[in-house]
């Protein structure tokens, strides 16, 4: 709530109301970039005067375990998502937007980056990797607006493999119905990344963007 | 968003923030002088934060070496006429709780605020205490904010309540509150004092009981007056949604499943949402209570809240349902989610849920559990004790790992499986004493740089006066590891990055009275696995000090100079032997479907500790 303590800002503060709210599920493995990801829709939402939350994992979530984060858009409150209710979901891995199935809906727009990243539980023989193919094959089963990116390629054409997470974003952003403009978007990128980066970012970022539109 | 803007942001302008890192820019602008703290998920990113910017705001901020001792720094400040910050996750706060406990009898001169970060559902914890019961334990105003606005409001608002009582204010957030991120209204930055006086006051200051049962008739009046104004304040706000059928009583993150459930589905009911929270309102509650038919309490995560509001409406004789988590209507344990909340509000209003169609798969998914990261040296510390005990033919199954809070205590997971018990910062010494003397198992006790500092030094003293044999190894990486990555005594920087006096682990074992000490490079393997061999077979307390900063300490400082060092394996030499594999287990090393090994480059960190593991020396640098 705001406006509780005199003198503080009031609700009407807050980003403008949507009619309609815009949930965004990123899942993905810890050093990917999720959580910057995140930040960088969040801060172009508010740029838009827009209301936005945003939910982080922190803490345990190392290198190498499951990282996700959430955005609400619109008259929203908490920072999670419903179940069967993302409009967006954005898996930077293959076996991870698996993990992530109970948030989608008939509606859910699903980005994935086909590259897997096997944790070292399966060459202990503690955890199964399926075959790369099967996954693919059930992720386009199950999910009727999907779009499998190779985000690697497109990062290593734009000039840097670090640049993954920007790939995904420029697909993501391209969905229909996202509600945050490319130019908020790249704005929110400049003010979000070391500024050594950006030119491979911005690169790797249009053309994410341009996989999904063409 | 840059670090730096959380002072500089100007007024008016709006800013994407953390909870914790609104806390920051709260207590900036309510004139914080003095911070402190112990590192402690979820609290963790508000030190991170004063660190890079408390110099520039002109704050005193420390790593404190405890939270104990992080409270008394504060309250000191408080004292002393200057506005102070003290924060520390909920288990910190047990750590504190002795002299957090009396401050609340002493009160403060000017405002201070105590911040607990809770963790529900425990997401790096080792309970899931709520500290709203240590705010009646200790008779403390609580305020519980609901969003990173609110988080940096309260801490305003915090400061001038405890200054007008004199009291100590304790602010409850949650993992979902510290690490939830909103749009925060920035309010002017103003400036602290920089340095207090002390005025001498024996009878306010000395809790002898002769002073101290008059403090405690003060502390009871002034808990009366605040629940007065608890019962008018603007906190604690009602929103009626047209009904009056429900009444959901409500505060910090439940009250945002809460509006999301109701704000969704167009339900008619009456909210009230308690932000001061203790002293409870009970007059505000009662006539909350009696404008509806039942009510439901969403609270996380004890039923606290709700058995206060059994007591009212039994000291009214009123004769209300109240649904909740101890008649079963929501879970009893865990974090919320708009979910739960979903279905609790909908039973009660009888509301026929829709089915939701969930889709699932049938496909294994891989597990990825926290795992030492590629060039940790903890590592390379337990592989060397390990083969020693090997060679030694002891029996390992006999051997009793007392190990502690750090990421050490992922040694818990094979290969190494050497973690057998754990509890608390600081419980691998006393632990580690008490299988001493109650057993004749050999008893190895594992602790870090920091948490040694913390409350592991107590442990020694101990462990030395009483003959309890066993062998201490201290995992000192330079660095404060699973929190983030902050300061501590033993490094030469304090927590504003000026240099300071490293303290000596070494120094401290030998000056306790510990006859063998020995620091080893944890990197070098044979070196490590001769000492622990000697370590294992002396008589008496022994402390191994294994010494190599935390490899995200080597990623940060290698980057700079420019080195990029990653190692490979030569296949004609390697006979997949798997040794790299499933004993030393490094995420970089993978096998492919063939049974042939492999380092994913992306992953190396080039520590090389692997080569000196191979057999066949097969790992060479990658050209």
């Amino acid at each position: 709530m705001w406006g509780l303590c005199p003198g503080m800002p009031k609700e009407s503060d807050r980003g403008e109301k949507m009619k309609n709210t815009y949930k965004i599920h990123l899942i993905g493995i810890g050093g990917q970039g999720t959580i910057k990801t995140s930040t960088i829709i969040g801060e172009a939402a508010m740029k838009k005067g827009l209301n936005v939350v945003m939910s982080e994992v922190h803490g345990m979530a190392q290198r190498g375990g499951t990282v996700i984060t959430e955005l609400k858009i619109g008259e929203v409150y908490s920072p999670l998502i419903e179940e069967t209710d993302a409009d967006l979901l954005l898996a930077f891995e293959p076996t991870e937007a698996l993990r992530s199935l109970n948030k989608l809906s008939e509606k859910t727009f699903v980005i994935v980056n086909s590259i897997p990243i096997v944790p070292f539980t399966v060459s202990l023989g503690i955890s199964e990797y399926p075959e790369l193919s099967t996954v693919f094959e059930e992720l386009k089963g199950k999910i009727k607006n999907l779009v499998l990116i190779d985000a690697q390629k497109v990062a290593k054409e734009a000039g840097n493999i670090i640049s993954e997470n920007m790939a995904l974003l420029g697909a993501a952003i391209a969905t229909p119905n996202f509600p945050v403009d490319k130019e908020l978007i790249i704005q929110s990128m400049k003010e979000n990344l070391p500024p050594e980066t950006i030119k491979t970012n911005l690169k790797a970022f249009e053309m994410g963007f341009t996989e999904v539109k063409n | 968003m840059r670090v730096e803007e959380i002072l500089t942001g100007k007024e008016g302008g709006k800013l994407f923030l953390l909870g914790n890192e609104a806390a920051v820019r709260g207590a900036l602008e309510g004139g914080v002088s003095v911070v402190s703290t112990y590192p402690g998920t979820p609290s963790s990113e508000i030190g991170d934060v004063f660190y890079k910017i408390a110099q520039k705001a002109g704050v005193y901020f420390e790593f404190s070496s405890n939270e104990k001792v992080a409270l008394e720094v504060s309250v000191a400040a408080a004292a002393a006429g200057l506005r102070s910050f003290v924060f520390m996750k909920h288990v910190g706060l047990n750590v504190a709780a002795d002299s957090f406990m009396s401050t609340v009898y002493t009160g403060v001169s000017e405002g201070m605020i105590v911040l607990s970060a809770d963790d529900p559902s425990m997401y790096s914890s080792q309970n899931e205490q709520d500290n709203r019961i240590m705010a009646r334990l200790a008779g403390i105003p609580m305020l519980e904010p609901s969003n990173p606005q609110e988080v940096k409001d309260l801490m305003k608002y915090g400061f001038d309540l405890s200054e007008q009582f004199q009291i100590p204010i304790l602010m409850r957030t949650t993992t979902r509150i510290s690490h939830m991120r909103g749009i925060v209204k920035l309010g002017p930055v103003t400036r602290g004092k920089k340095k207090g006086f002390f005025e001498k006051n024996p009878s306010q200051f000395i809790v002898i009981p002769a002073y101290v049962v008059k403090m405690r008739k003060e502390l009871i009046k002034k808990l009366i007056k605040i629940e007065q104004i608890a019962n008018i304040s603007p906190l604690n706000t009602t929103i009626d949604q047209g009904g009056s059928k429900l009444g959901i009583i409500t505060g910090g993150g439940a009250f945002n499943y809460v509006m999301d459930v109701v704000t969704a589905n167009d339900w008619k009911v009456k909210i009230l949402k308690v932000t001061l929270s203790y002293p409870f309102p009970e007059k505000l509650v009662l006539n909350f209570i009696k404008s509806v038919d039942s009510i439901l309490v969403a609270e996380e995560v004890e039923p606290v809240m709700e058995k206060e509001i059994l007591a009212i409406i039994g000291k009214h004789n009123l004769n209300k349902r109240v649904y909740g988590k101890l008649d079963g209507t929501l879970p009893r344990i865990y974090e919320y989610n708009p979910d739960i909340l979903f279905n609790g509000i909908a039973k009660v209003l009888n509301k026929v849920l829709p089915k939701k169609e969930r889709v699932f798969t049938k496909l294994p998914i891989p597990t990825r559990p926290a795992v030492l990261c590629p060039g940790c040296p903890h590592r390379a510390t337990y592989f060397a004790l390990k083969s020693a005990i090997k060679k030694l033919k002891l029996k390992e199954e006999e051997i009793i790992y007392s190990t502690d809070i750090g990421c050490y205590a992922l040694g818990l997971e094979p290969p190494y499986k050497m973690a057998d018990y754990c509890i608390s910062m600081g419980s691998s010494l006393g632990i580690g004493c008490g299988f001493a003397k109650a057993t004749n198992q050999k008893v190895i006790s594992f602790i870090g740089d920091s948490t040694f500092f913390h409350a592991g030094m107590p442990g020694l003293v101990n462990a030395v006066h009483n003959k309890a044999k066993i062998l201490l190894v201290v995992m000192d990486n330079r660095i404060t590891g699973m929190t983030g990555g902050q300061t501590n005594p033993g490094v030469p920087l304090d927590g504003m990055g000026n240099p300071a006096p490293e303290v000596s682990i070494e120094g401290i074992a030998r000056g306790i009275g510990v006859k063998l000490v020995k620091t080893v490079d944890p990197f070098d393997l044979k070196k490590t696995e001769e000492m622990f061999k000697k370590a294992l077979q002396f008589e008496g307390v022994v402390v191994v000090i294994t010494k190599q900063p935390c490899a995200r300490l080597t990623d940060t400082k290698n980057r700079k100079k420019g080195i990029n060092i990653k190692y490979s394996i030569n296949q004609e030499k390697c006979i997949k032997c798997l040794i790299c594999v499933k004993n030393f287990t490094c995420p970089a090393i993978f096998t492919e479907k063939d049974g042939s090994v492999h380092i994913n480059p992306l992953l190396c960190d080039g520590c090389g500790v692997c080569v000196q593991v191979c057999p066949k020396k097969a790992i060479e640098v990658k050209k």
